[in-house]
């Protein structure tokens, strides 16, 4: 055998057909474990795959028999299949080649107990990967594609499966956003709601938090620990329970907000439900209420890591709290938690409950198809659920993908910055 | 002004602020429990110190045969503890691999996990939904469970993988010189090293289930499948004010038990948080 020069150029060619190189090599048992493998495979999804991509590409033929929706999906499974297929399909070729090329310098290939040893060794990780890779495409991955191609179709009310067959319409869904007066108008004001609320609502939150951590931290208080404790009550409630509670503190008529404390102290009762000046103020005073413990604690953390020495030489140079303040705590709790604090804008960006249960976005807006208080992503559960716009639901999905997307890429340069080896 | 009284002035001062913060950190908790009280069902004419103390909605939420409460716990307990349990066996085995072994799309799939990790579940929901339609998980516990454990994959991945890789690779490099296997080494060695971060990932994802409320929405559909938040977000919703007593005792008990765990537990939980992020 060690006398037999193999071409590993051939080797590869001929495992255009898998198996078949395996077996120029001489490795008959894995040749012909590869060829049934992949004989298996095309008899297996042949059909599947053959009908998924006529599926995706004309979305069905016949209304009421086909369904644009099943057939989209069965298109994109048809699409992950044949990307594992080809991922397979290479390392086929690969190993065709590098087996070859062993033979060509006359290393002796493994017996066959230890090509399978060797075989474990080297698909350990991939058994390990597997079921939960599996899960992840379905659950996770899927969906999200199957998000992205509906962006690209005109599935609405008015034109659902199966009653009608949908149709690819290109960019048409963005172009409407941008030009349709209805859609222009109410993008316009959620989208500018949305970077507002992010930005105050998490400012405040954050800053909240620094605040109550430098003072619980000061030398001079007491009860440290019950204080940190009561703190912290807020993250430790259910957030969608404190959000209703609110949400009934809040109301106009009988709310205790209004009925126990405004109207006896001042007089009068702030339409906190149904004006969208005061809803905004309501839910970013809520939101504070709830997202500062979070933030508090790992400030907590920070601030009692940070060694005495630094205070001490400050205090010795005569500065003044705040100098120390600005030049020593500030800087050392923003460079510390960084990473968490974009991703704490990147929930609220996202932050669909609170808007949800505190009124379902409202009030209503005369002029525009989402309420006042609407996030891009409550507009989306709208556009869904309400109205069934799913074409314009996905394309503003899509929107937000690519800006959560910009807060990812922020996090992950700060989180890779901190590690040298992936 | 004396250098001692300006700082008892400043001490004075920071308790007010961390006063007022409490205050109002307590006020709508306890008008909760207050209300819980009271015996009438609705908002209007209920108030926070109950003129007589009542525990009829307690008392309605466990014994009366129109409330599925407890269903509504059990279901919820079910759906807890198999996605605690699952999320936990499949971050473990993945964040094994992308810590020890070096394999194809390794990289990738670090970057493409830190990606999914920041896509809320409800950007895919109509996706989802036609999904489970398909192969007919639709309003059951297990299509719930199902979309728990995968999206709790990336997250999670993240934090067990740092958490490995704090583990020196010299304990197990000399267990495989003294002949241990690949399963060997993950059950003696890194599972019970890592028994810290393990309980924090279950404890999330045993939580999650009670705190979601979108998901279950819009999976579930008739209500002797819902979960507690989902079963309680419809007392209200219903019709709004009027079951507000009952509903105020359900959360109740929802908010107690979890605040207890957690509050228990906090230091762990944060240590878990800020470990995938400050020390990635």
């Amino acid at each position: 055998m060690i006398h037999q020069r193999k071409n590993p150029k051939v080797a590869a060619l001929l495992s255009v057909i898998p198996g078949f190189g395996q077996m120029y090599n001489r490795r008959f048992l894995k040749g012909t474990i590869f060829f049934l493998l992949f004989i298996s495979f095309i008899t297996l999804f042949y059909q599947f795959l053959n009908i998924g991509y006529w599926g995706l590409f004309t979305l069905g033929e016949i209304p009421k028999l086909d369904d644009s929706r099943v057939l989209l999906a069965q298109g994109i499974i048809s699409l992950i299949i044949t990307t594992i297929a080809l991922t397979f399909y290479i390392l086929n070729l690969k190993d065709a080649f590098k087996d070859a090329q062993k033979l060509q310098k006359g290393i002796i290939l493994n017996s066959l107990k230890g090509s399978f040893k060797d075989g474990w060794d080297k698909g350990f990780p991939y058994i390990l990967v597997g079921p939960g890779l599996f899960l992840l495409i379905f659950v996770v991955v899927f969906p999200l594609l199957f998000m992205v191609f509906l962006a690209f179709t005109d599935y609405n009310l008015y034109n659902s499966p199966p009653r009608n067959l949908l149709n690819w319409v290109g960019f048409d869904n963005f172009t409407s956003l941008a030009t349709v007066p209805i859609w222009r108008s109410t993008f316009a004001s959620v989208f500018s709601w949305t970077i507002i609320w992010t930005l105050v609502a998490t400012t405040l939150q954050i800053a909240l938090a620094l605040i109550l951590a430098i003072f619980v931290n000061d030398s001079r208080i007491k009860f440290k620990k019950l204080l940190r404790t009561l703190l912290i009550l807020p993250w430790a409630v259910p957030g969608f329970v404190t959000i209703l509670i609110f949400a009934a503190l809040f109301n106009n008529d009988f709310g205790a907000i209004n009925r126990d404390i405004l109207i006896p102290l001042f007089d009068q009762a702030l339409p906190w439900m149904t004006d969208p000046f005061w809803a905004k103020v309501a839910i970013i005073g809520i939101q504070v209420w709830l997202g500062f413990p979070f933030v508090f604690a790992i400030f907590t953390g920070i601030l009692q890591s940070i060694s005495s020495d630094m205070y001490e030489a400050a205090d010795m140079d005569g500065a003044t709290s705040w100098q120390k303040f600005k030049k020593i705590t500030f800087p050392h709790v923003m460079f510390a938690t960084a990473p968490i604090l974009i991703m704490q804008y990147a929930g609220n960006f996202n932050n669909f409950n609170i808007i949800y249960l505190f009124n379902q976005g409202g009030p209503a807006v005369r002029g525009q198809n989402a309420g006042g208080t609407d996030i891009l992503i409550s507009w989306v559960y709208n556009l869904t659920f309400e109205t069934q716009n799913y074409n314009m639901a996905a394309a503003i999905s899509i929107i937000i993908g690519l800006i959560i997307a910009t807060f990812a890429f922020f996090q992950f340069r700060r989180t890779s910055s901190f590690k040298g080896e992936m | 002004m004396t250098r001692k009284t300006k700082s008892n002035l400043q001490v004075i001062g920071m308790y007010a602020f961390i006063g007022a913060v409490i205050v109002a950190i307590l006020y709508p908790l306890l008008w909760t429990i207050g209300l819980s009280l009271n015996p009438g069902t609705s908002l209007y004419g209920s108030s926070m110190i109950p003129d007589n103390f009542s525990f009829v909605h307690y008392k309605w939420l466990f014994f009366d045969p129109a409330s599925d409460y407890l269903l509504w716990y059990k279901n919820t307990l079910i759906v807890a503890t198999i996605t605690s349990f699952s999320a936990v066996v499949f971050v473990s085995l993945i964040a094994y691999a992308f810590s020890r072994y070096h394999f194809i799309g390794k990289k990738n799939g670090i970057y493409t996990f830190l990606l999914l990790q920041t896509f809320p579940v409800l950007m895919a929901m109509v996706a989802l939904y036609i999904l489970l339609n398909m192969v007919n998980l639709l309003d059951t516990l297990t299509g719930l469970i199902l979309i728990y454990i995968g999206g709790a994959i990336p997250m999670n991945v993240f934090l067990v993988k740092g958490y490995f890789d704090t583990i020196p690779k010299e304990l197990d490099e000399s267990a495989k010189i003294d002949g241990a296997g690949h399963l060997r080494i993950f059950f003696t060695i890194m599972l019970p090293l890592a028994k810290p971060i393990l309980a924090v990932v279950a404890l999330f994802n045993f939580m999650t289930p009670f705190m979601d409320f979108i998901l279950p929405s819009i999976i579930l559909r008739s209500p002797e499948n819902y979960t507690l938040a989902l079963g309680l977000f419809n007392f209200i919703n219903e019709q709004f004010g009027n079951n507000f007593t009952r509903f105020a005792a359900g959360a109740v008990l929802i908010a107690i038990p979890i605040a207890a765990v957690f509050l228990f537990l906090q230091r762990y939980l944060i240590s878990g948080l800020t470990s995938g992020a400050t020390k990635g």
